[in-house]
Order: structure tokens, then C-alpha cells, then sequence
């Protein structure tokens, strides 16, 4: 299994080495490999499971309750102006 | 005749009238200060679990009920994975395979191409399908006003989480106009329905576009592409048409159309590249492990039913039919929905529909518009104005008056009544009291007085014209016409 | 004070023979004098777990833990307490809530020890990926303890503390208490709220008790145990008084070994070891049977699609903006985030992540991803058929003791094919235990017992039974 790396960790946003990259190709390409042996196993009529255990209509009600933890959570931020997380100038790919 | 056709599909996203976020407790409040309406689950704080709103898919249901579509016995909620700052899970919880509502539609009046005449006809465009997902948070760029060139942004997260609704239509419009009152028309249903307050201009109600042209008589679709940032009514017509023109101007010199992303610049009136590469996003689509599936049974979908209000358009049907208005009379009132609640409302009390709609557009709405307030925000109520109407009827005030004494109602929010008898706007039917004004008139209009005498007789209309004006209107002008006429016989 | 179980220090407590301050006191005697070697904790929250204690004597907490130590894994948010999950990226990070199980300890009065170490966000089986530190098997200071719950494990075989709180996606409450001597439970999914656990795999996480014996893992099940109204996947089920199941009778219960978990690839005395449970249950009157899922041999492929590609996803958000590291190479954003995370995160957190986003990338989701859930559905249907004549099904917790440090660290795949025996239980959705059974050279050896979903009874009622007939629990690591 050959695997394009490059497309996976720009995806996933992680910035490789070159060693890395080799690394975890060969790495991921054997577990793959592993993998492989699903596809002996015919599913076709099989249905998949997301959930374990299902359940239905969880909901809760349209009520409007204030966060007290907001002071809590700004003090996390890394970079913080007028109240608002700051980020690095974006450029679109 | 163009050799073109035009054919566009509308995806519209609607804010849904919530008090709460889609999946956490936070106020969907606009214009609050930044990160205040906001808690550990809509800033995608580790460990945090996400719950849905039950009202957020009633509203779901209630469009797709009003919208003729199927209601879904299943529907699951799936992860769209991307990163940027203003999606602080790295995932917008969405759905993608299993909407909560598929098929439907909506039926638009269009004129009547290659007519002079008014006529109309009514098409059907089709919808795909409805759903939910959850709102972005807000990006403000420093230094500049789009995100090219700005040096650093900087993340706002309350809007973060509120609940949108997805709205995806065939593609069955077939011109820029068609597409305005498509999405006219959508609005005022939405707000009908209570479902979104549907204000383009303040993105309760977004549109996107997919256009193509092809030659008239071709089945296959041309080259699309997506228009964005469309933020009001007529910008969607505008971008549109711009857009057409784009492409009718490069399919007839040759040129290809590329597939791209372009967003309606409203200050140049024409279509800009987004310059994103299409094929670079890859969303790895799954169903969020994190909720449960949604199935609403039989008697749910009926008692979301029994909340729907009349549609505009059977609303307007009767305006005309039962109350016998007139169809433009029956528009207006019809067109914002807390107005033709509060003409039900007078109704209610009194059964005069005539005179109700005539005292709500040429005045109510007319100070509503001037002072540019709600209906909802106005103190006066529908017993006001009927008890406004019957003074009329009863003669114990003008209509000149009538119309004063409303605007100091509308303004101050005191009672009709209150304002009549402290104005002492009554009407003097006291002949002796009345004498005395004529007489005075008389003697001071020789002119128009000598114009009746010598057979003028329209003239007398500007006498009792005179007559109340002296008496502040307060004067019967049947009563003075004939005291005048016995004064000058 | 420390060494004592919790249900033996309650009674102690409530007769006035002990303090809460000096049971305190002790464990953390017992953590300066062994920490250095073990390296169970990443944070000691000594001073506010003596001021609760105070406050347990002084009558002002109270509650079914009130006065007892417990150590909570570092993946669960403590309002205003470095919660790292061991990583990098969230070296700094204190988070603004508690998670909901947090809030059940402190309102059953308990005293939190500290914050322990794991492998980093819960990936592994050896607590070797922790960022921060490693953390040494007391029974043997060169074997790792297991992972990713390794340093509860640990402190609780170590005595550092009493109870302890792990989390289980493919063992990782139940492999370590298997290494580390103690007991461990991964309840049903949806029996323990999820709310305030950082997510590894949304739809296999558990937060489940690691205890000293059966009967304290019953006392904090109760405590941990109930429907949660945060999280959309927890059961709304009434959670029974778990301690009312601790009965020494197995009579009329069917015991299943499952036959392809003690075949090859199982170390010889580990499957002597769990021979000898079963022989000893049946001599108490259970019927032994054997049993077949077939499926069994494709859980790990099947798990190591859905649990890194629901990984790829939930760690998405440790991206530099509003809370942990942001790499200080942050020229753009996409820079800013791409040198975060490749800062941030540690090679087996990489790993998983790079392959659970290929899994789910266009043109591969339904070959890995989708065809995953498929066999997922096969692997559940393996167990109910089972079940259909078992009350509950018997296996090694791990078919091998406790490693060296460092023996498995470069074969990744190796490594997750030890997980054998406990991710099926995750990808089922079934409660299992692993209790002491036995030691292979000096390490201790685990029996998993597997049961329903949402009949913890019966395996607390099977580990209880097995247990009052053994001494395994019993047993001291000496730490050297």
C-alpha cells in the first residue's frame, strides 16, 4: 500500500520532516497492509455500526443559560486582543 | 431572444430563530461584545459534548412541512473536517448523507414573459433537500477590509454554534429575477413561519449560487459556477445578472468557463474569483460519534402541524375572497406577518375589514415607515383603532381630527378616548356655535362669496374648507355647508 | 493508612480510628518516598487534598467517598488544573470546567490525589508516549505498567493513592490493571458520562474505576455510574447499587472462555493462570463452556481504522488558537498551525492521526472507514450470539505480562496487536473487568471478564466470587 503522505499531512495539518515522512509511509503502509485483511470478509449485506450501543432523539430544550467560564476561557487563548483569539495573517492556499 | 438559457440553483442558509446555540446553552443574541455568548462546547474546549437543540429541529420540521417535503424517518449528524479559525472544533457538525428533510417545493409568481399585460405565472422550483448544521464564528481583519492583506485577524466565536438551516434547490430557476423573488418569496415564508427573521442584510438569511448557461434546447448542463456574498434581495438579482453576462460574453467569444468559486463585489456591480482551489478541500465526512440519531415519529410531525400558521398564500386568497379586498390592499397586509396579525386582531373585535385596512396602510403603516418601528413595537393596540373607527362612525369626531388624534396615540401611547376628550376634538354640532364662524368667513372671503353668488357653485367647498379650518376641524362639514348655503341664499 | 483498600478505610473513618487528614497525610508519605522511581502523577494537588480533608474531619464534606484519596487520569478536565493528557500541546492548559465525573467525586466527597500520567491522549498500551514522562511498573521499576491509564495503574499498586480514574478506548483501564497487579473496569458505553473526558475515540471512550479489589471498584462504579444529561450518548438508565452484586456464588452462572483468545500468541503461564480461574469458578458451581467469535481476529484492523480516524477529527482543535501551544514559527496561519501540531504532538499521536485521516479521505472511506464499521457490526453480533447461552465470557486481559520499557516502542503494529483481548469489548460496547489472577516471573497477570451490556452485576458478581477464593489481591508490589 503506497501512500501520499504529503497529501495526508498537508490534510491533517502537520509539518513532516523528510525522515518522518519516510517513517510513518512505511509505518502506515504496513498497518494498512494489516488492514487489508477486511476485505476478505464479504459486507455487502452487512450494516455498519457507528454506535454501539443505539440510541435515538437525544434532545434538550431551547433554553438560553449564560457561561460563567468565559473569563476561563479567554485566559487559555494564546495570542488575545479586544477580547478576541488573535491569529497569523491567513494567505488561502 | 437570447440563444441562451440560464439555469440556476440557489443553496440558502437561514439562522433559525432560536433562543439557544444548536448544540450548547449560549444566547444567539446578535451584537453582543465579543466572546460573551460564548462557553466551553462552542469554543471546542477539550472533553466538551455537544447536544442538540430540539427546538433547532422542530423549525427543521416546520419548513419542511410548509415546503411540501418528506420528513425523514432517520437523519444522523456527520462531522465536516477543515481547519481555520473561526471553526474552533476543526469540524462544523453538519449533515451530509441522511438530511432531516428531502424534496419539497415552493411555488413563485414570475410575469408573464412577451406580455404587456400584469398576467403572471406560477412555477413550481423544486427543493433537494433541508439541513441542519451550525454556524461559524466571526473573523475581523486588521488593517484591511477582506482577508487579503490583513496582517492578522482576529476571532469572535458568538456566533459560533447558532443553528442554520440549509435550504438546496434544483437547479430550476431559469433567470436573475426569478431567483430575487425565489428568494423574496422563501424569506416571507420563513418569517411566516416564525422560523427565521429572514433579513439578507444581516445574514439571518445567506445565498449562494450555482450558475450555468447553455444553448436553449440542450439538456446538458454548461460549466457552473458558485456565486457567493449576495447579501441582499436585489444583490442576488445584480450578482446574477452579472454573472450571466459573464458567461453569455465568454461562451461568445470562445473563452472557457472555468469551475470556480466567485464572490458579487458591491461597490464595482461585477463578479470576482475567489481564487480557492476546489479540489484541495477534502471534508472526510463521518457521522459524529458524539449524537445519536434523530427520528420523530408520527406524532411529533403532527403536533409541529398543528403550530404552523396559514401560509401567505392562501392567507391572501382569503383576504380577498372573504373580506372582499382588493389584491394590492391584500399584499401589503399580508407581507409582514405581525401586520396581518394585527389586522386579524381588529377584526376580531370588529368585522370591518374595509375600513380596518384602509386606517392601518394610509396611516399606521405610514408612521411605522416614517419612524421606521415594527407594529410589534408601538403601544397602540387593535382596541384602540376600532374604537378610533367607531368615533368616526358616530360622528363625535372628523376624519381630519381622527387622523390627529391617531398620530398623538401612536406617539404618546395614551387611549383614544383620553386623547379626544382632552383635546376637546369633538365635533361642535351646536349650530349657534357655528353661526358665528360662518358669519365670520363670509365677511372675510368677499371674493369667493360674490363667485358662488353668481353661480360658482363648487366654490362653496372651499367656504366650508375655511369653516373648519377656523373651528380646528372640529366642525361637521355636512352641518356647515348648510348653514352657509342658508347664510349666502 | 494508604495500603488499605477504601471500603476498610470508610469503616475506619466512620468509626473515628482514622482522620481523612492522616489518610491523606500517608498517601502522599508514600508518594514522596516513591514517586521519583514510579512516575505516576504529572500533577499533586497537595494542598487543596488536605484542605478537603480537612474538611471531610471537620463534618463539612461528606458523602459515600468522603475522606478517601483517589488519583484522576490527566485526560479529564479539572476547573483550574493543568489538565496535559500528557502532551505538548496541552502543557499550559487549564481548562474553564469540570468534567461531569469530577463533579460526582467531589460531590461524593472524595480527595483528589492528583492528575496522572498517560500515554499521550490515550494512545497506547504502554504509557511509554507520554510527553512528559515515563511511568515505571512498580512490580518491576523495567517494565512499563501498561497504558494509556499507566500511571493510575500504577499509583494504585504503588499505593500512592487509594482509587484511581482511567479511561478505556481499547484497554487502556483494563491492560494496565492487568500489568500492574490491581483491578480495572471499562463499564458499558453510555454508563459513565463522557462530559470533560478529552475525546480519543468518541464512540469507544469509557471512564471506568481502577481499584485495589472488586469491592471498592462496586463503591466507585456507584459513584461514577448514572445518566448525564451533557452527553447525548449516555444510557437513561436507572445505575443499580452496584456493592448489592458483590455475592460469593457463581452457582447457575454459564462461564464462556473464548476459544480465539487462548490459542496461539498467549504467554504460557498467563493462559495457565486463567485456566486455573476457570477451573476454580467452576468448582464453585459456574458452567464452563467454550465458546467461538470468529470474527475476533479482525478487531484490531477494524480498530485501528475507526478509533485513529474519530482521533484524526476530535484532535483536530489543538490547533494553536485558543488554548496550548502555538508554535512561535507562525509567519500564516496555515504555518502557525502545521508547526504547532508537528510541535505539539508526539510520533504515536502523529501516526494515528495521519492515518485516521487517510481512512477518511475522499476515495478510501469506503474501503477503510465505512467497511471498519461493517466488521464492527460483525465483530457485536459475535458477542450477542455468545451471550445468547453465557452470562458472561472469560479471557486473558493482555496475552503477554508487562513489557520492558522500550521493547516495543519502534513496532507500532506489533504493539497494537497486543490489544487483542480488550478491543473487542470497546468496539462491542460491552463492560468487562480485569482482576488479578496469577503472576508470570514476578508480574502480575490479569483475567478479563467480559459480560451484557449494561450488566456490570454479573461481572462484579463473577470478579467478587473469584476473588473471595484467592489471595491475588492481596499481594504487595515491593518496589525496587
Amino acid at each position: 500500500m503506497k501512500i501520499n503522505i504529503d497529501q495526508v499531512a498537508n490534510l491533517a495539518r502537520l509539518n513532516l520532516t523528510e525522515e518522518e515522512k519516510k517513517l510513518y509511509g512505511e509505518q502506515l503502509s504496513n498497518i494498512l497492509d494489516h488492514a487489508e485483511e477486511l476485505q476478505k470478509l464479504n459486507t455487502d449485506k452487512v450494516a455498519p455500526t457507528s454506535h454501539a450501543i443505539p440510541m435515538k432523539n437525544v434532545f434538550r430544550e431551547d433554553k438560553a443559560i449564560p457561561c460563567k467560564n468565559t473569563k476561563d476561557i479567554m485566559a487559555n487563548a494564546p495570542e488575545e486582543q479586544d477580547h478576541m483569539f488573535k491569529v497569523p495573517r491567513i494567505i488561502e492556499e | 431572444m437570447s440563444k441562451y438559457e440560464t439555469v440556476i440553483g440557489l443553496e440558502i442558509h437561514a439562522q433559525l430563530a432560536t433562543e439557544s446555540k444548536m448544540f450548547c446553552s449560549c444566547s444567539t443574541k446578535f451584537g453582543a461584545e465579543p466572546n460573551t455568548n460564548v462557553c466551553e462546547i462552542c469554543t471546542g474546549q477539550p472533553g466538551v459534548l455537544p447536544k442538540i437543540n430540539k427546538k433547532a429541529i422542530e423549525l427543521a420540521i416546520k419548513t419542511g412541512l410548509a415546503l411540501n417535503c418528506k420528513i425523514e424517518p432517520m437523519s444522523v449528524f456527520a462531522r465536516k473536517n477543515y481547519f481555520y479559525p473561526d471553526l474552533p472544533k476543526a469540524y462544523q457538525i453538519s449533515q451530509y448523507e441522511l438530511p432531516i428533510i428531502t424534496g419539497g417545493h415552493l411555488e413563485i409568481e414570475i410575469p408573464n414573459e412577451g406580455e404587456n399585460s400584469n398576467s403572471r405565472l406560477r412555477k413550481k422550483i423544486n427543493i433537494t433537500r433541508i439541513h441542519l448544521e451550525e454556524d461559524a464564528g466571526k473573523l475581523v481583519h486588521k488593517g484591511a477590509e477582506r482577508i487579503m492583506g490583513s496582517e492578522e485577524s482576529l476571532v469572535d466565536y458568538n456566533r459560533g454554534g447558532t443553528p442554520l438551516m440549509e435550504i438546496v434547490t434544483e437547479p430550476d430557476i431559469r433567470s436573475p429575477l426569478e431567483a430575487k423573488i425565489f428568494m423574496e418569496d422563501l424569506a416571507h415564508l420563513l418569517q411566516y413561519i416564525g422560523v427565521c427573521d429572514a433579513k439578507m442584510e444581516e445574514g439571518s438569511l445567506r445565498c449562494d449560487a450555482n450558475i450555468s448557461i447553455r444553448p436553449v434546447g440542450q439538456k446538458e448542463l454548461g460549466t457552473k459556477t458558485e456565486l457567493k456574498n449576495m447579501n441582499s434581495f436585489r444583490f442576488v438579482q445584480m450578482g446574477l445578472e452579472a454573472e450571466v453576462a459573464r458567461h453569455t460574453e465568454m461562451k461568445a467569444s470562445g473563452e472557457k468557463i472555468i469551475q470556480e468559486t466567485r464572490y458579487f463585489d458591491t461597490k464595482t456591480h461585477d463578479t470576482k474569483s475567489m481564487r480557492s482551489k476546489e479540489e484541495a478541500h477534502d471534508y472526510r465526512y463521518f457521522p459524529e460519534p458524539d449524537l445519536v440519531t434523530i427520528e420523530p415519529d408520527h406524532k411529533w410531525i403532527e403536533e409541529i402541524r398543528a403550530t404552523l400558521t396559514e401560509l401567505p398564500e392562501k392567507k391572501r386568497e382569503r383576504y380577498i375572497n372573504e373580506y372582499g379586498l382588493p389584491n394590492p390592499i391584500a399584499e401589503v397586509l399580508i407581507a409582514t406577518k405581525s401586520i396581518s396579525d394585527y389586522f386579524e386582531e381588529c377584526l376580531k373585535i370588529e368585522n370591518k375589514p374595509k375600513e380596518i385596512a384602509n386606517w392601518m396602510l394610509v396611516n399606521v403603516m405610514a408612521y411605522l415607515k416614517n419612524k421606521n418601528l415594527d407594529i410589534k413595537d408601538i403601544v397602540f393596540s387593535p382596541r384602540e383603532l376600532i374604537e378610533l373607527i367607531k368615533l368616526i362612525e358616530k360622528g363625535t369626531i372628523s376624519g381630519t381630527a381622527a387622523k390627529e388624534v391617531l398620530i398623538k396615540a401612536l406617539e404618546t401611547g395614551k387611549n383614544i378616548k383620553d386623547i379626544v376628550s382632552e383635546s376637546g376634538a369633538t365635533q361642535i354640532s351646536d349650530e349657534g356655535a357655528l353661526q358665528q364662524i360662518v358669519k365670520e368667513v363670509i365677511k372675510n372671503n368677499p371674493k369667493q362669496v360674490l363667485q358662488f353668488k353668481s353661480g360658482k357653485d363648487p366654490v362653496i367647498m372651499y367656504l366650508v374648507g375655511q369653516v373648519m379650518k377656523e373651528s380646528k376641524g372640529r366642525a361637521k362639514p355636512d352641518l356647515v355647508q348648510a348653514l352657509l348655503r342658508k347664510e349666502l341664499s | 493508612m494508604n495500603k488499605k483498600p477504601a471500603h476498610e478505610l470508610l469503616s475506619l473513618l466512620k468509626n473515628k480510628k482514622v482522620s481523612a487528614v492522616e489518610i491523606v497525610k500517608s498517601t502522599y508519605e508514600q508518594i514522596e518516598k516513591h514517586e521519583k522511581e514510579i512516575s505516576a502523577y504529572v500533577t499533586l494537588t497537595k494542598e487543596l487534598a488536605l484542605k478537603q480533608a480537612k474538611a471531610v474531619d471537620e463534618g463539612k464534606r461528606s458523602g459515600p467517598l468522603a475522606g478517601i484519596p483517589i488519583a484522576v487520569k490527566d485526560n479529564m478536565c479539572t476547573k483550574g488544573i493543568l489538565t496535559t493528557c500528557s502532551s505538548k500541546i496541552l502543557h499550559n492548559y487549564l481548562p474553564p470546567y469540570n468534567a461531569t465525573i469530577v463533579e460526582k467525586l467531589e460531590a461524593a466527597g472524595a480527595i483528589t490525589i492528583g492528575k496522572t500520567n498517560l500515554d499521550e491522549f490515550a494512545m497506547g498500551s504502554s504509557t511509554e508516549n507520554s510527553a512528559i514522562k515515563t511511568t515505571k511498573n512498580p512490580w518491576n521499576l523495567n517494565c512499563v505498567p501498561g497504558g494509556s491509564s499507566g500511571g493510575s495503574a500504577a499509583a494504585v499498586a504503588a499505593d500512592e493513592t487509594v482509587l484511581a480514574l482511567g479511561s478505556d478506548t481499547g484497554g487502556s483501564i483494563r491492560q494496565p490493571a492487568s500489568f500492574c497487579g490491581i483491578v480495572g473496569m471499562k463499564p458499558t458505553y453510555g454508563r459513565v458520562s463522557r462530559y470533560g473526558l478529552v475525546a480519543f475515540a468518541s464512540s469507544l471512550d469509557q471512564i471506568g474505576p481502577m481499584t485495589k479489589d472488586v469491592r471498592d471498584c462496586a463503591i466507585l462504579l456507584n459513584v461514577l455510574s448514572g445518566y448525564d444529561e451533557k452527553d447525548s450518548t449516555s444510557a437513561k438508565l436507572e445505575a443499580p447499587d452496584y456493592t448489592k452484586a458483590l455475592i460469593d456464588d457463581v452457582k447457575n452462572l454459564t462461564v464462556g472462555i473464548i476459544d480465539e483468545l487462548m490459542g496461539e500468541g498467549v504467554e504460557g503461564s498467563t493462559k495457565e493462570a486463567i485456566e486455573k480461574a476457570v477451573k476454580l469458578l467452576e468448582s464453585k458451581g459456574a458452567k464452563v463452556k467454550k465458546v467461538s467469535l470468529p470474527h475476533l481476529k479482525y478487531s484490531v484492523a477494524t480498530y485501528y481504522l475507526i478509533a485513529p480516524a474519530e482521533a484524526s477529527s476530535n484532535l483536530g482543535r489543538y490547533d494553536g488558537v485558543k488554548y496550548g501551544l502555538r508554535s512561535k514559527e507562525a509567519k500564516d496561519l496555515i504555518t502557525m498551525y502545521k508547526n504547532t501540531r508537528a510541535e505539539g504532538f508526539g510520533p504515536e499521536v502523529k501516526r494515528r492521526i495521519l492515518l485516521g485521516t487517510y481512512a477518511l479521505s475522499a476515495g478510501y472511506y469506503d474501503a477503510y472507514y465505512l467497511k471498519a464499521l461493517k466488521v464492527r457490526t460483525l465483530i457485536k453480533e459475535d458477542f450477542e450470539k455468545a451471550f445468547k447461552d453465557c452470562d458472561v465470557l472469560i479471557s486473558p486481559t493482555s496475552p503477554i505480562p508487562a513489557f520492558k520499557i522500550g521493547e516495543k516502542a519502534n513496532d507500532p503494529l506489533s504493539m497494537y496487536l497486543s490489544d487483542i483481548a480488550t478491543i473487542p469489548v470497546n468496539l462491542a460496547g460491552l463492560p468487562a473487568i480485569s482482576i488479578p489472577c496469577g503472576f508470570a516471573n514476578g508480574l502480575p497477570i490479569g483475567l478479563q471478564i467480559i459480560g451484557k451490556a449494561f450488566d456490570e452485576e454479573t461481572i462484579l458478581k463473577a470478579a467478587y466470587t473469584y476473588e473471595q477464593n484467592t489471595n491475588w489481591h492481596k499481594e504487595k508490589a515491593e518496589i525496587r
